[in-house]
């Protein structure tokens, strides 16, 4: 993956930009050692890693706004960063950048109830917005499976979705307002504890515009009662095509289950390993999860297991206690990590049509014939989000470079079969090439020209999402 | 100029020397510039997968010929957009298109979500005259910038819409009506509050002054709808005896319209707040009449010809829209509310490199 050259004239002027650096932070703040910067290096996507010239650790709105001013008038890029655990390399340095991260904004601002809405610092972890609300069992509703490690920073720059999205819809449909601040040093504050917006939604256009427009410092979110109980059902199918049709029969039917989550052979083994959640041994599964009271559930779960008996289920099994519910999520939840301990894996993206699934499928596994690459497919179904993890061996050289074009080929079929690149990692480094596959030059000019807006000078993040040679000339004029 | 594709659009923009008003159905009451550029030629739902929840139309189809579709297949628009026909006496039909760019949702909006929530992806002709694309007809789409939500209720300004991908639900199997008795506005507020605080998934919460009326909407299986008004009910039972009305469409369709005002004389707002503040902001509004739609966070104000509604609203956070009012109003106190000049920089920044000739609804949002 092709980076930018560093600007000789920044790293020529580290120490001055240093200086002025701390002359608004404290020193803790200011991280200059490249034995520390190192630490910043990557972020989840780990086969890239550089050094940044520094890092800073701001830990207010008006600290932000003043380590913007200064970098965007001596010049410097800037690389905003949540937690880092960006799977695409939203976070990933360039040697002459700045890394701006919130770690050190975590507080929760304001807590309202009544009008069922949460204000946080934006370095607090999605996980940890949900735990502060949780005594009076409400809860955030957007749970990508980091959301224990992820920041709500990053969630917002990406557009974070998760398991749940079916029924709660992703970050931006549960994102009100922000605090953000711009590359100038201006503080904008967009949206807020009323719904819909007044003028033009910059809200809309901010949530998923990783890091490039501003960095956002503060955020109101929606909070919601949680739901009186969950409880999923287990189905499995000795076909792929098969389960994907139950899924379509399933939303077809007028219920609307909060989650159906799909995994296929390969990967219902290495979770079961992992998590001995008692999945069956077969081609394809199926966690669907339906909230409510008992009843409720009851009622839901059996016309599930309706539909599913017509296309002849190996298994139907619904958990029988919480425990049981706990054991079944944490098998799906952990798909990534199990399989990181069994084998390097490179995880994908990419969105379908849900009706395209059988289809998809079956060319996946053709191309994993044709590469010699074997692949787990685990996604969230009733959205058509698909996960294929690619097992490569990272020591053998040859073997990252193949699985890359095999990923490329994977996510290039996901927008052939009327779906996109990405549904929730966001495009970052690891897409950013592809985007010409998924959008016209005009297409890509309009969302440019949004940039140029916000950031003129092209400094916020400026070699992510568009293609190196699609940004050139504006980050080469700023 | 009635364009029948989407390429003869693309054409006519081109070739613009002057302003128009970009109109789906004009059933909105935006006023402007007397060339109109309407989408009603490009007419048609071109993709419908009801088990992928997914409908894609043509920007000028019209919204009945959509709900028409959905319903034969048990289906909804769920974020329920309001008409203005009757509240502004206009005639035409309404359009999906005219529906997304001003990012009409009625009371379901609470729970499910506004219109810009359902959309999913967007065509549309830019001021360059140039054929954008964003988005898609996927659920899960983060591939680029959301320029989706930016086009969704920016009322033609950016560009002309001409093909719109919308999520869409399935409909519920029943529904009803809980009301009760409240008098005090702030009371109501706090029904409705504690309504939308509890598990039991309430998709309507709205509150009538004049007949003192909170009302509260329970959709889904009938089992289910049943038991969850039993325990809201039960916990609501402090401010007064709850009665159960059943299934009651023309109530909601009433709210969502703004029915109760379409007679009155005076100028329509909508007034978007934090719900708590709603009952205070309607006083200062001077509200000859109103109604509380989402829990309180939309006030549909009837106030006298010609006041200015956001005169003593500085104190609140949100925003008030003309809806109804002479154009003399409209033109002195624009029909948007002013945004502040680090947002204003950025939205006329964003104008002038989708619309650099200024040529759609020019001035329409500030």
């Amino acid at each position: 993956m092709e980076m930018p050259r560093p600007n000789p004239d920044v790293l020529a002027r580290k120490q001055s930009v240093m200086s002025r650096l701390l002359q608004v932070l404290p020193a803790d703040a200011v991280i200059h050692d490249p034995a520390e910067t190192r630490a910043y290096e990557c972020d989840a996507l780990t086969a890239y890693r550089c050094p940044p010239m520094l890092a800073v650790l701001p830990a207010s709105t008006q600290e932000v706004s003043d380590v913007l001013r200064i970098c965007r008038e001596e010049g410097v890029p800037v690389v905003p960063r949540g937690s880092g655990t960006s799977l695409a390399g939203g976070a990933l340095p360039t040697a002459d950048c700045v890394i701006l991260g919130v770690a050190r904004m975590t507080e929760v601002l304001e807590t309202d109830y009544d009008n069922r809405f949460i204000r946080v610092q934006t370095g607090r972890t999605n996980l940890s917005v949900t735990g502060a609300v949780e005594e009076e069992d409400f809860f955030y509703a957007p749970d990508p499976s980091s959301q224990l490690a992820c920041a709500i920073a990053g969630n917002i720059a990406m557009n974070s979705g998760g398991a749940h999205c079916l029924k709660y819809g992703v970050t931006t449909n549960n994102l009100l307002g922000v605090t953000m601040v711009l590359m100038d040093g201006t503080v904008v504050e967009v949206g807020g504890a009323h719904l819909d917006s007044g003028g033009l939604d910059l809200l809309g256009v901010i949530c998923g515009s990783e890091g490039q427009l501003g960095v956002v410092t503060e955020a109101t979110l929606r909070i919601l009662r949680k739901p009186e109980g969950a409880r999923p059902v287990l189905l499995g199918f000795d076909d792929t095509a098969v389960a994907g049709r139950c899924v379509s029969d399933i939303i077809k039917s007028g219920i609307l289950p909060v989650a159906i989550e799909f995994m296929d052979a390969l990967c219902i083994q290495v979770c079961e390993n992992f998590a001995h959640a008692g999945y069956p041994d077969c081609a394809a599964l199926l966690i669907v999860e339906v909230e409510g009271s008992e009843a409720e559930i009851d009622h839901q779960l059996s016309k599930i297991i309706e539909i599913a008996k017509r296309h002849k289920p190996v298994e139907i099994r619904e958990s029988q206690s919480a425990e049981e519910s706990a054991k079944i999520w944490l098998g799906r939840k952990s798909a990534f990590g199990a399989m990181g301990q069994v084998n390097d894996y490179m995880c994908l993206d990419g969105t379908i049509p849900v009706s395209s699934l059988p289809d998809v499928l079956r060319r996946i596994g053709e191309l994993s014939e044709d590469y010699g690459l074997p692949v787990g497919n685990v996604f969230h179904a009733g959205d058509g989000n698909m996960h294929p993890l690619i097992l490569f061996d990272a020591n053998k050289p040859g073997d990252l470079e193949k699985c890359e074009a095999f990923g490329a080929d994977i996510l290039k079929l996901c927008v052939d079969a009327g779906g996109c690149l990405t549904g929730e990692h966001g495009v970052g480094i690891e897409k950013r090439d592809l985007m010409t596959h998924q959008y016209a030059p005009q297409d890509l000019e309009a969302q440019m020209a949004i940039k140029d807006v916000f950031d003129p000078d092209w400094l916020l993040n400026p070699a992510k999402v568009f293609p190196l040679d699609v940004s050139e000339a504006r980050r080469a004029a700023a | 100029m009635r364009p029948e594709t989407e390429a003869e659009l693309a054409e006519i923009v081109v070739g613009l020397n002057g302003p128009v008003r970009v109109s789906g159905g004009s059933t909105r009451g935006v006023t402007g510039p007397e060339d109109v550029l309407e989408t009603t030629g490009l007419s048609g739902i071109t993709l419908y997968e009801p088990g992928a929840l997914t409908l894609v139309a043509k920007a000028g189809t019209p919204v009945a010929e959509i709900e028409a579709a959905l319903e034969a297949e048990g289906q909804q628009l769920a974020f329920e957009p309001s008409d203005y026909r009757e509240l502004l006496g206009t005639t035409g039909e309404p359009t999906i298109g005219g529906v997304v760019a001003a990012n009409i949702s009625g009371p379901r909006r609470i729970q499910a979500g506004a219109c810009r929530d359902f959309l999913l992806g967007v065509r549309y002709v830019d001021g360059h005259g140039h054929v954008i694309k964003n988005g898609g007809r996927v659920m899960k789409n983060v591939t680029g910038y959301d320029l989706v939500k930016l086009m969704a209720g920016s009322w033609g300004t950016l560009g002309v819409l001409t093909e719109v991908s919308l999520k869409v639900l399935p409909k519920p199997e029943t529904s009803t009506t809980l009301s009760v008795s409240v008098p005090d506005a702030d009371v109501a507020v706090q029904v409705l509050s504690k309504a939308l605080q509890s598990p039991y998934e309430v998709t309507g919460a709205a509150y009538d002054p004049q007949k003192g009326s909170a009302y509260l909407r329970l959709e889904g299986f009938a089992g289910s709808v049943k038991y969850r008004s039993r325990k809201l009910k039960s916990e609501l039972a402090p401010f007064g005896a709850l009665s159960d009305h059943g299934t009651t469409d023309g109530l909601w369709q009433g709210i969502r319209d703004a029915h109760s005002l379409a007679d009155q004389t005076g100028d329509v707002w909508r007034i978007s707040v934090k719900p708590g503040d709603a009952p205070r902001v309607a006083e200062k509004v001077g509200a000859k009449q109103y109604v509380l739609d989402w829990g309180g966070g939309l006030i549909w104000a009837l106030v006298p010809e010609g006041a200015d509604a956001r005169a003593n609203l500085d104190i609140f956070t949100g925003h008030a829209t003309i809806v109804r009012a002479g154009t003399d109003t409209v033109e002195a106190l624009g029909r948007f509310q002013p945004v502040n000049a680090a947002l204003s920089a950025l939205s006329n920044g964003i104008r002038r490199q989708f619309d650099p000739r200024d040529v759609f609804n020019p001035g329409l949002m500030g």
